[in-house]
């Protein structure tokens, strides 16, 4: 069997296990399963740059995902004015105090000689910044939540489409990602894995908690679509007429139009990325790259810059997830910070490249839909493994009781032995790297 | 007086947490610095590890307590604790054989080990959650208080309470008595020279005949006793949350890697720099200073550096300092 013929046939099979969902449940979860599957491979491809390219150790995806979110609320939410007038110049003010106290830390950090005066004078500019920035910013803040707290409460959005909050998202994920491997590349790979998993979980709780910002956990809701409610389409007579003939009831039709459209939109993005990573890939900055994965001593003797090469890779891996963060929320149509939770957001992302197979990206893309679809259906196949094992016990059982229960932790317990195997069997995963 | 009041509530709402909360980040630093010491690679399944360990002493207290076994004024747990050390040295003795030893034979890059833990994390975790579900979990029994509030208040006569709850008294003593015990074993028995000796130099170990599967069962039959005891600790300090003890991976890696990675003295230190900072930075300060300061001068907010919720910031921004100027640690790091 040729590697084309077996890898299109991976592929047909994960086309084959939606198409079975849609028949045995229904065809909106399948394509629901779909949708997040694309999304989830566009950050398996991220991860994949990452680690398959250059084997950055990074499990902080879920935070670059988080600010992919949050830049579709800052770019599509309409704009809060009494909340601008109440603390918008605060805020802002607050923001470039604190940008100048960092900016003049690090400026005394390079400028004055090593010694004791130099430790005061940072310790004096960095405590001094952090109270006057306290002092501008809190005010603000409370101004700023005061405003009908349980509609708005926070400055809102610049009122831009939506799709421009996608690339947007990028930049803000590549924007932290240089900041992080700035400071944090260059350290030992276990290092780099904390300090990520660290920062991933300071956004995480900036979201949370920030609320002028982004309403923290009152969550925003109802964030602009790019494509048309259900509840319009329902009313519109040319689209009943067209539903009418393809012969589909108008709710099921428009359900399935908008999930439909949000496929097509995914695709787009998700091929035009896996084609600049080929591209990429295929260059010479991709042998380069993984020249320096291989072997970084011989490398660097070769002159290569390898830690610039590894922030340009980190920053552009980190990129993709916040397009695809950007583009999960817009499914959503919601921000809800509460929901992020590094298993789901970081390691099960690390599962998909690993199955898929790191260093090639339609494996990542592979491992992505996958694993995605096992993730959502180990659930209903726990439930109804456990109900066949639990049908001999009593009904009032309180093992079968807590059993049956249980059967939705499953899911955790699948993808770390799904993991294992891959890694003990299997470890180039199903689509191997040339 | 004032002066008085103001220590007091000092200890009571940062001394005594800190030292606390430090002990446990201590216990689960040392797992952490241990593995990486010996087997060289960052557990990321610690978390997950304490949380079992916890989970079996919370099984085995639930079962005493309803056989009306107790420990007097003491926690029913301590009884039960170590069967909870049993049940994960039986967990991570599995493990090592199902999973870590194959690579171990290979020689794995240490990064493959990682990402070989973080399966063995997502196996342990679903176990936990399987076995007693996602709620918080309540088995401290036993004497709330060892001084409550109000008792010290009429001793001493000050306005301000200290209160030493029985948890965080068994806490530090528990991990005391631990520590010694781990540091006697290490500098002392054979074992544990020969772990030490294994850590420093793999070759020269193995040359003087020192058998790696028995340093590596070792290894992990202490791991899980530190983990167990970490995290019934916590458990009764605080409460049981699986998702919790995910969540001190990060403060429990901070420290041994400020204490300088695969040092158990550096993990004790690190954890209770991670820890008394996390409390010092995220205490609402304005009560102590009311007690310090002239009238006129008396906050009016809470004085408070960081919200609680950033208490993480904290662990990571101290980190990366320590990364950034000292890569190796405050006690240099890589010796047991």
């Amino acid at each position: 069997m040729s590697e084309t013929v077996r890898n299109t046939g991976l592929f047909a099979l994960v086309g084959v296990l939606i198409l079975i969902t849609g028949v045995m449940q229904s065809w909106n979860s399948a394509l629901l399963i779909l949708n997040m599957g694309l999304i989830s491979a566009i950050m398996a491809l991220g991860v994949n740059l990452q680690w398959g390219f250059a084997g950055l150790f990074n499990i902080g995806i879920m935070g670059f995902v988080a600010l992919g979110g949050l830049a579709a609320v800052l770019v599509s939410m309409p704009p809060v004015p009494e909340a601008w007038t109440a603390g918008g110049t605060g805020i802002l003010l607050a923001l470039l105090l604190g940008i100048v106290t960092i900016w003049g830390a690090m400026l005394a950090m390079a400028k004055l000689p090593k010694g004791r005066t130099r430790v005061l004078v940072l310790l004096a500019i960095l405590v001094g910044g952090f109270f006057v920035f306290r002092a501008v910013f809190d005010p603000a803040v409370v101004q700023i939540e005061a405003v009908s707290p349980a509609a708005t409460g926070y400055l809102g959005g610049l009122g831009l489409p939506i799709l421009l909050a996608w690339p947007v998202g990028g930049l803000m994920a590549a924007g932290a990602a240089w900041l992080i491997g700035k400071t944090a590349l260059g350290l030992r790979s276990d290092y780099l894995a904390i300090a990520t998993l660290g920062i991933a979980e300071i956004i995480i709780a900036v979201l949370k908690n920030e609320d002028w910002l982004s309403r923290g956990v009152k969550n925003v809701i109802g964030i602009p679509r790019p494509l048309p409610y259900e509840i319009d389409l329902q009313s519109d007579p040319a689209f009943i007429e067209r539903a009418a003939g393809l012969g589909l009831d108008p709710v099921m039709a428009s359900t399935l139009y908008v999930k439909i459209g949000y496929a097509v939109l995914f695709l787009i993005v998700l091929l035009a990325l896996l084609w600049m990573a080929q591209m990429a890939l295929k260059s010479p900055w991709g042998r380069m790259m993984r020249a320096i994965r291989d072997n970084e001593t011989a490398a660097e003797a070769m002159g290569k810059d390898v830690t610039r090469r590894h922030l340009q890779i980190f920053v552009l891996g980190s990129a993709i997830c916040g397009i695809a963060g950007a583009m999960m929320t817009t499914l959503d149509g919601q921000l809800t910070p509460g929901t992020y939770q590094p298993l789901r957001f970081t390691f099960l992302i690390w599962v998909m490249v690993i199955v898929g197979g790191s260093g090639n990206n339609f494996g990542a893309v592979l491992g992505g839909m996958l694993i995605w679809f096992f993730w959502v259906q180990v659930e209903p196949i726990g439930l109804f493994v456990m109900e066949l094992i639990t049908s001999g016990l009593p009904e009032d059982s309180g093992l079968r009781a807590h059993l049956v229960e249980s059967a939705a932790h499953m899911r955790l317990l699948t993808m770390g032995v799904i993991l294992l195997l891959v890694l003990r069997f299997s470890p180039q995963g199903l689509i191997p790297e040339k | 007086m004032d002066f008085l009041n103001a220590l007091v509530a000092i200890a009571n709402y940062v001394l005594i947490p800190g030292i606390a909360y430090g002990s446990q980040l201590a216990l689960g630093a040392l797992g952490v610095t241990l593995i990486y010491g010996i087997l060289r690679f960052s557990n990321f399944a610690h978390g997950d590890t304490m949380a079992f360990g916890a989970m079996v002493t919370i099984l085995v207290t639930w079962w005493m307590q309803s056989a009306g076994i107790g420990f007097g004024p003491l926690p029913t747990a301590l009884l039960a604790l170590p069967f909870g050390i049993l049940g994960c040295m039986a967990l991570v003795l599995v493990t090592d054989r199902l999973v870590y030893r194959f690579y171990r034979e290979q020689k794995a890059k240490p990064v493959i080990l990682v990402i070989v833990s973080m399966g063995v994390m997502f196996i342990m975790n679903g176990l936990v959650r399987f076995i007693i579900g996602v709620d918080d979990q309540n088995f401290a029994d036993g004497t709330r208080f060892l001084i409550s509030a109000g008792d010290f208040k009429q001793m001493t006569g000050l306005d301000e309470g200290l209160a030493i709850r029985t948890t965080q008294a068994i806490t530090v003593i528990t991990a005391v008595v631990v520590v010694a015990w781990l540091f006697w074993f290490l500098n002392r028995t054979r074992t544990g020279k020969s772990m030490r000796a294994y850590s420093d130099n793999e070759d020269l170990a193995l040359l003087s005949g020192i058998n790696p599967e028995r340093v590596v069962v070792y290894t992990w039959l202490i791991v899980a006793a530190l983990a167990t005891v970490a995290g019934t600790l916590y458990g009764l300090d605080k409460s049981f949350k699986p998702f919790v003890y995910f969540q001190l991976l990060l403060p429990i890696f901070a420290s041994a890697i400020v204490g300088g990675l695969g040092n158990p003295l550096g993990a004790i230190a690190g954890g209770f720099i991670i820890a008394f900072s996390e409390v010092t930075i995220t205490y609402a300060w304005k009560k102590v200073l009311i007690y310090l300061l002239p009238a006129p001068l008396e906050p009016e907010e809470l004085v408070q550096l960081l919200g609680t919720d950033y208490k993480f910031a904290v662990s990571f921004v101290i980190l990366l300092i320590v990364l950034l100027f000292r890569p190796t640690g405050i006690f240099r790091g890589k010796s047991l």
